[in-house]
This record gives C-alpha cells, structure tokens and sequence, in this order.
C-alpha cells in the first residue's frame, strides 16, 4: 500500500472516529471526556485531510488550493475502487 | 447546506461483478428499509421537531444515511460494471438491464420503485422518533438477510459496516426519545403534541 492509500485509510478509521463521537455528543452534550476525544481526534482528522489534500487532490472544496489547474474535478469519484 | 467529502465512509473495492447479488442488495438504496428512505426520513423530520438538539441528532444521522446510500450505490455500481452480455441474461439482470443499462437508479429487490410512502413525517416527535427506531430495526434485518446471501468477503465488509451502525443509529435514537419525553408531562407523554399545540392549550401545563 503506498503512502496515498495508507494516509487514505487513516482519514477513514479517523472520520470513522469523529462520526461516532458526533452522534454520541448529540444526545451526551455534557460528557467530557467524549468532548475531550472528540477535540483530539478531530485534529488529527484535520492535519491528515490537509495533508492528502496538498499532496494529491483535495478531499472537500475547501481543501482546494490557490493554483491553476482545476484539481477538484479530476480526482477519483470514490465509487471507482481506487480509494482504499 | 451540505459540504461533499470524496471518500467513501468505509471502503468499498469488488473484484467479481455478480449481478444476482446487485440485485438483492439495491434493496437498501431503493428498497423500503433503504437508505434512501432513511436520509430523507430523518432530514425531512427535522423541521417539526421542536427540541434543537433533537433535530441536530436528525442532521447527523441523516447525513450519515446520505453516506450510506453512497456506499449501497458504490457496491451495487461495482457488482454490476463489466459485465458480459451472457451474465446479463443468465443472472436475470435482463429485466433491469432493459430500463436502467448499467446504472443505479433507487428501487426494490423485487422491481418496486422508491417512493416517498416507504417512510413518514408524522409532525409528531414522539410518534417520528418512534419510527424512526423501527426504521433502524428493519434495515438491521435487511442487512442480516444479505449477508445470509453472501459468501464474498469485499462485499460482506462494507455490509457488516452498514449493519453496525444500524444498531449505533438505534441507541442514539433511544436516547433522542428520552430527551423528548424528559420535556414533555411524564404522567401522560400525549397530553399534546410539543410540534403543534401550544403549551397553555395542554391539561397540567
């Protein structure tokens, strides 16, 4: 597995992480140690998508860099089966 | 509003085309348990559900859903891309093929077509809440049936994954329910309808 599909996967088990303490906090709002994951996993899942983004396609539109070609566009539809 | 992310929620990668199972499983993009219906039940639930934190719960479970419908589409789309002419007629995908070609478009196993009555929007937070754990029972269900159909491990992950969190959505919904009926009048949870009658209206209010 290269570095592209390795960091691929980590956004994964990452988000994966960050979804679950989402709805959890809905209904657990004062938890805080549910709040206290949440803070620390959602910055790591920041620093990877900015990662994947600046060095293969942005994830999200807000991840699209200032530059001339339009990358959004061309990268993969996840459907394809090329993201792990 | 809602922002796009290009990434599955879990991966979804099919060597083997199998068109029979393509056709069992669109069931739970179009079907009556489907996550078509489950995304647009909870994100049209949302507008008469009075408690704030109650309808940013049906925000985030609905996103999820939309999520989901995409990993449903993303394995019914590679179960069925190069397939032969031959497999076509002989795994009784004709009958779709003849409509559809190759593309996913939201029906039932058995050739019903997705329809707004497969789920509901009662106005009512007790009664939706209340269909809405009903709702992730029966999708649970589903997703156990396809796996009693499947043997091939690319397509058994993601659908193990999806039947997770049909369990996950359940709790949280049971939770949601408790928040609602923490707020209404605990010696009778129908005296009225938080989403439609006004308080002073209500007996003991």
């Amino acid at each position: 597995m290269g570095r592209k599909e390795q960091l691929l996967k980590d956004i994964g088990i990452v988000s994966f992480v960050v979804t679950e303490l989402v709805l959890y906090l809905d209904t657990h709002p004062t938890d805080r140690n549910a709040m206290e994951y949440f803070n620390h996993y959602n910055n790591i899942r920041k620093q990877m998508t900015k990662e994947f983004s600046t060095n293969y396609y942005p994830l999200t539109l807000d991840m699209t860099e200032c530059g001339k070609d339009w990358k959004w566009g061309a990268a993969p539809m996840p459907w394809e089966g090329a993201c792990v | 509003m809602w922002n796009y992310e290009k990434r599955l929620e879990f991966p979804v990668n099919i060597k083997n085309p199998n068109a029979k199972l393509a056709q069992v499983i669109i069931s739970q993009f179009g079907g009556p348990d489907g996550e078509l219906s489950a995304s647009m039940r909870y994100i049209s639930q949302r507008y008469s559900m009075p408690y704030r934190e109650v309808a940013g719960l049906l925000t985030d479970i609905g996103t999820e859903e939309l999520a989901h419908m995409e990993m449903v589409s993303a394995i019914v789309h590679q179960l069925t891309r190069n397939l032969s002419m031959e497999e076509i007629e002989k795994s009784g995908f004709a009958t779709y093929y003849v409509d559809h070609t190759i593309g996913v478009w939201p029906t039932a196993a058995a050739g019903i077509p997705f329809n707004a009555c497969e789920f509901q929007v009662k106005g009512d937070p007790v009664t939706d809440l209340t269909e809405d754990l009903a709702a992730e029972q029966k999708a649970r269900s589903t997703y156990e049936n396809i796996l009693r159909l499947i043997d091939d491990p690319d397509v058994c992950e993601p659908i193990k994954f999806l039947r997770m969190r049909e369990i996950v959505h359940f709790q949280r919904f049971g939770e949601a329910l408790r928040m609602v009926q923490d707020r209404l009048d605990s010696r009778n949870f129908y005296a009225f309808n938080p989403a439609f009658d006004k308080c002073e209206d209500c007996c003991g209010n």
